[in-house]
């Protein structure tokens, strides 16, 4: 039997998932995938609740928001990892640690 | 009440989810990575349509999958180059954050199982809920909705202002 | 049916709309912003809307029973969390719309007469941005039916203040008291934000957990008898909240920026350093007055502080030359009545001598702007003299302003502090320490009226620029524009739009008094007071307002009007008598006691005090909290190292054999923790990030486990 809590713990596994992701890569893209990660999984909880909550579709239009936010936040994060690969020619975030371009 | 068909249902997506998430999580291709997403993706997707969330799912399937996930390989093969997809090695403190997401997921599991949620009412059956969305974002979310536009907007301005430099340099060179 | 009262949003909408336009235009450099017409007719009109609906608020409670004048319109519910509820809503009641009142009409005048003061500034338009700003923030202040609100408005005020202050930011002293006036009202807010958390938790405790005026009149009595660490809690909510009033409105210990605040433009000092916003304090008490009413050592507090800045700053009042100086002191003695009023439970009083000081000082603040313009930008009143020939018009609503603000009968002024001062000598019944109070009060009173007169008879009367040579050489001249050049030109008189403001200040300061006649002159002829009246719903239940007790007058009331009109007659004569008579006197005076004078002259060195008691000992923790951080924080990771070192070499060199496994075992993972510990300073987002979850999961340790 599937209940709220199977869902919730995968939803965690997720965002889990993401954050080791997140904490580890050195690849700025590696971090990025990372996020996305994390955010699905925020998206889904968000879902989770709705569906076993009240039942309104409230709960879906957050989770749209989730996921206009995180085309927003991947688009200008790429384009910021296109100029930072532009300046240092690599995209490590140990070698890419001066402020001043 | 889950079917024993969603029960079914649910395994499998678990699978993939994981499947993929590891992938990303420790695969040291980079390239593999980004693969492995576009399966994450579609995992959490079908999660959406097994909570009755269709519209979602289908969006994010689309915007995922079709937008995202393409800008990723995008960057990804232009960045490293082709002939070197395999720069993603790990580096930083992996034996530190090993326990510490392993703490982590032990204490969001217990939280969740120990907390007692509410729960309105045992879902019975699922409606489609696209119509219904249509409307509240025209009537009662229009602000945030308009709101959302415009980010979007400021994000496609800031983008094209990023890579403007690009092509400047594309130009004297 | 009420159209004002349920359109009472546009109220601060329109001063807002009269920002953005201005603001954007100014910000973005829009072209529109270089015509001046533009600029103030946007600003003029935005006010003036708003003024109209007061006006109509006003009319629409009028028009309702006595008993129910009150309206809340919820816009929008603002904040939801947990059991803490805050709308954005306004409530509209008799206070509020004495306030609305006051500010925009008050405030209008003063943007038309900033048309003419303004008019060959370059920041002419950011100046009525910023005005219009202030009159959205202050109209938040008083309209907002939640503490919340109150103390975004309140916030506001102090940001538009500071802004104002060092509106001529390019010549540093000005910048510099825009910055003291802001950090000193932060001390004061520091307190204020911690009485509301006070109030709110314990609310939160007796399971009414609101934010709201009228939920925390409702279940205030419940916090009856609560105490912490031994001290009424009411007592000390009050006396927190208090605190936070004596920065915003100038009180001692808090009052030293106010002075300074002179550094703003004049219409500046005098819508927001005399009119208004000082006098949020006392709007913050009235609004409050069922939490100070429940806790009777506040007041005493508030009323003995009030009754100290009121003989305090007026003492200080005698010997400043700088004619906006002293208005300044003025007002802060002033205030320092309202606080008295407020303190003795009389808020009525408190309120009405708001309001007629809202006038006449204004009145007084304008007609000194518009003298420093006739003088050509100069402040000094021993350059000035003999201006009533050149400037008829400033000087009779001047000398109107100030028989005002002596209170000689029947002026505004006479109405409203006689009001306070017989109320303060009425609690001495009760408390004689209130009697003290009443005696520094009216000595206050004779203060004011001398040093008015003084200024009066310094800036119009006898020959210009006959007190010239009093001036010390070495005194550094300063005005609004920082140090400048002496030439001479003959005073000239102000354009229109400045004496149309004038004269309207002017007329409210001779009438305004009317409105609140107190029972014992009134009975005789049958007016009621009104302005008692009006307020009695928001004060009912307060003590100290003696309803339907107006039967018999005590003589000693009749007296005691009488005594303060004869002593406010008596040293108004003497002033002007020294001041265009006996010259010597005052020079004299001074070489007989040079100590005294210069210790008055130098406002008792109270900012220098508070340079060596507070601004430097702050300075010197601020080095030791460096000091901490450079020798103790980083200096525990070198140590980290150097320990590691240090016990590895030791342990090494003398059991390096029999212990080998377990020193290296100690020292490896030392020097393990010592590389973790070097890696937190890495500057990658990562490591940042990894700290937060780590803190994320003490967090769930702690709640969880």
């Amino acid at each position: 039997m599937i209940q709220m809590q199977h869902f919730l713990m995968m939803s965690a596994v997720i965002f889990v998932l993401g954050i080791y992701t997140v904490v580890t890569r050195k690849n700025v893209l590696g971090i990025l995938l990372g996020t996305e990660l994390v955010l699905n999984a925020a998206a889904l909880n968000i879902v989770i609740f709705g569906f076993y909550g009240n039942q309104t579709i409230e709960s879906s239009i957050y989770a749209l928001f989730v996921i206009v936010l995180a085309a927003a936040e991947a688009a200008v994060a790429l384009a910021v990892g296109l100029t930072l690969y532009q300046n240092f020619k690599t995209i490590d975030t140990t070698e890419t640690r001066e402020l001043k371009g | 009440m889950m079917t024993p068909m969603q029960d079914l249902a649910f395994a499998a997506l678990s699978g993939i989810v994981i499947a993929a998430g590891c992938l990303i999580a420790f695969s040291r291709n980079l390239v593999y990575s980004a693969f492995a997403l576009l399966g994450a993706f579609v995992g959490v997707a079908g999660y959406f349509v097994l909570l009755g969330a269709d519209f979602v799912a289908v969006i994010q399937l689309l915007v995922y999958i079709g937008g995202i996930m393409v800008l990723y390989l995008f960057a990804v093969l232009m960045t490293s180059g082709i002939g070197d997809v395999t720069l993603t090695n790990r580096s930083i403190a992996t034996k530190a954050s090993a326990p510490l997401c392993i703490v982590l997921i032990i204490l969001l599991g217990k939280l969740i199982y120990t907390t007692e949620w509410y729960v309105a009412a045992e879902p019975t059956e699922i409606a489609p809920t696209t119509a219904a969305i249509g409307n509240a974002l025209l009537t009662e979310y229009l602000l945030p909705f308009e709101l959302a536009s415009v980010l979007l907007l400021g994000t496609l301005v800031g983008t094209v202002a990023l890579a403007r430099r690009g092509v400047k340099v594309i130009k004297k060179s | 049916m009420h159209f004002f009262l349920e359109n009472i949003w546009v109220i601060p909408l329109a001063p807002l709309i009269g920002f953005l336009i201005n603001g954007l235009g100014c910000f973005l450099r829009l072209p529109y912003v270089k015509s001046r017409k533009f600029v103030h007719f946007v600003a003029c009109t935005a006010i003036f809307v708003a003024f109209v609906f007061a006006v109509g608020v006003f009319f629409d409670l009028l028009g309702m029973d006595p008993a129910h004048r009150s309206f809340t319109k919820t816009l929008y519910p603002w904040i939801s969390i947990g059991s803490l509820e805050a709308n954005v809503a306004f409530l509209a009641d008799p206070l509020s719309a004495v306030m609305m009142l006051i500010i925009t009409g008050v405030g209008f005048l003063i943007h038309v007469y900033s048309i003419g003061y303004m008019h060959e500034d370059p920041g002419f338009a950011r100046f009525f941005t910023y005005l219009n700003l202030f009159c959205f923030a202050m109209l938040l202040l008083v309209m907002g039916d939640n503490i919340f609100m109150l103390f975004i408005g309140w916030e506001g005020v102090g940001l538009c203040s500071y802004l104002l202050i060092g509106f001529w930011y390019e010549h540093k002293p000005n910048a510099v008291a825009g910055m003291k006036a802001f950090i000193v009202n932060r001390i004061g807010d520091f307190a204020f934000l911690i009485g509301l958390f006070l109030l709110f938790w314990f609310l939160y405790q007796q399971g009414h957990p609101t934010v709201a005026f009228s939920g925390i009149q409702e279940n205030v009595h419940l916090l009856e008898g609560a105490k912490v660490g031994g001290i009424s809690l009411l007592a000390l909510v009050g006396i927190l909240l208090f605190i936070g009033a004596t920065g915003k409105s100038a009180q001692i210990p808090l009052y030293v920026w106010l002075p300074d605040a002179m550094a703003g433009p004049t219409p500046v000092s005098a819508l927001i350093h005399a009119a208004t916003m000082v006098t949020a304090g006392i709007y913050m008490i009235g609004r409050l007055n069922f939490v100070y009413s429940l806790a009777p050592e506040a007041l005493v507090v508030v009323a003995t502080v009030g009754a100290l800045t009121a003989l305090f700053a007026a003492t200080i009042g005698f010997a400043q030359n700088d004619i906006k100086k002293v208005l300044a002191y003025s007002t802060v003695s002033q205030l320092g009545y309202m606080f008295l009023g407020m303190g003795t439970g009389a808020y009525t009083a408190g309120i009405f001598h708001l309001m007629t000081h809202a006038f006449f000082k204004a009145c007084l603040f304008l007609g000194s702007g518009s003298v420093i313009l006739g003088m050509h930008h100069e402040q000094d009143m021993r350059r000035m003299g003999g201006l009533k020939k050149y400037m008829p018009v400033t000087y009779m609503t001047f000398l109107l302003a100030t028989i005002a603000i002596a209170g000689i009968f029947p002026f505004a002024g006479f109405f409203s502090k006689d009001e306070i001062l017989w109320k303060t000598f009425e609690s001495g019944g009760h408390q004689y320490w209130y009697y003290v109070l009443w005696g520094m009060g009216v000595l206050g009173a004779m203060g004011t009226a001398f040093y008015m007169f003084r200024a009066v008879a310094m800036t119009f009367f006898g020959k210009l620029g006959e007190r010239a040579h009093e001036i010390a050489p070495n005194e550094v001249e300063e005005d609004e524009h920082g140090p400048h050049q002496h030439e001479h030109h003959t005073p000239h008189e102000s354009p229109k739009s400045m004496t149309f403001a004038l004269v309207v200040l002017a007329i409210l300061s001779v009438v305004g008094g009317l409105v609140g006649i107190p029972y014992a002159l009134g009975h005789f002829f049958h007016i009621p007071n009104f302005f008692e009246e009006w307020l009695a719903p928001v004060f009912a239940g307060a003590h100290g307002e003696g309803h339907g007790a107006h039967h018999d007058v005590p003589v000693i009331e009749y007296m005691l009007m009488v005594f303060s009109v004869a002593i406010a007659l008596a040293t108004s004569a003497l002033a002007v008598y020294i001041y265009t008579k006996r010259k010597d006197l005052p020079a004299r005076f001074v070489t007989r006691f040079p100590r005294l004078h210069r210790l008055v002259h130098e406002k008792y060195y109270v900012d220098e005090i508070y340079q060596v008691l507070v601004v430097n000992n702050l300075l010197r923790i601020n080095q030791l909290l460096a000091l901490f951080d450079q020798k103790v924080v980083d200096g525990f990771v070198n140590f980290a190292g150097t320990v590691v070192r240090f016990s590895s070499k030791v342990a090494g060199f003398t059991d390096n054999r029999w212990v080998d496994g377990f020193v290296n075992l100690v020292g490896n993972s030392i020097s393990f923790a010592g590389a973790s510990l070097r890696k937190a300073q890495t500057g990658l987002v990562q490591n940042y990030l990894y700290i937060a979850v780590a803190g994320v999961i003490a967090l769930m340790i702690w709640r969880l486990l």
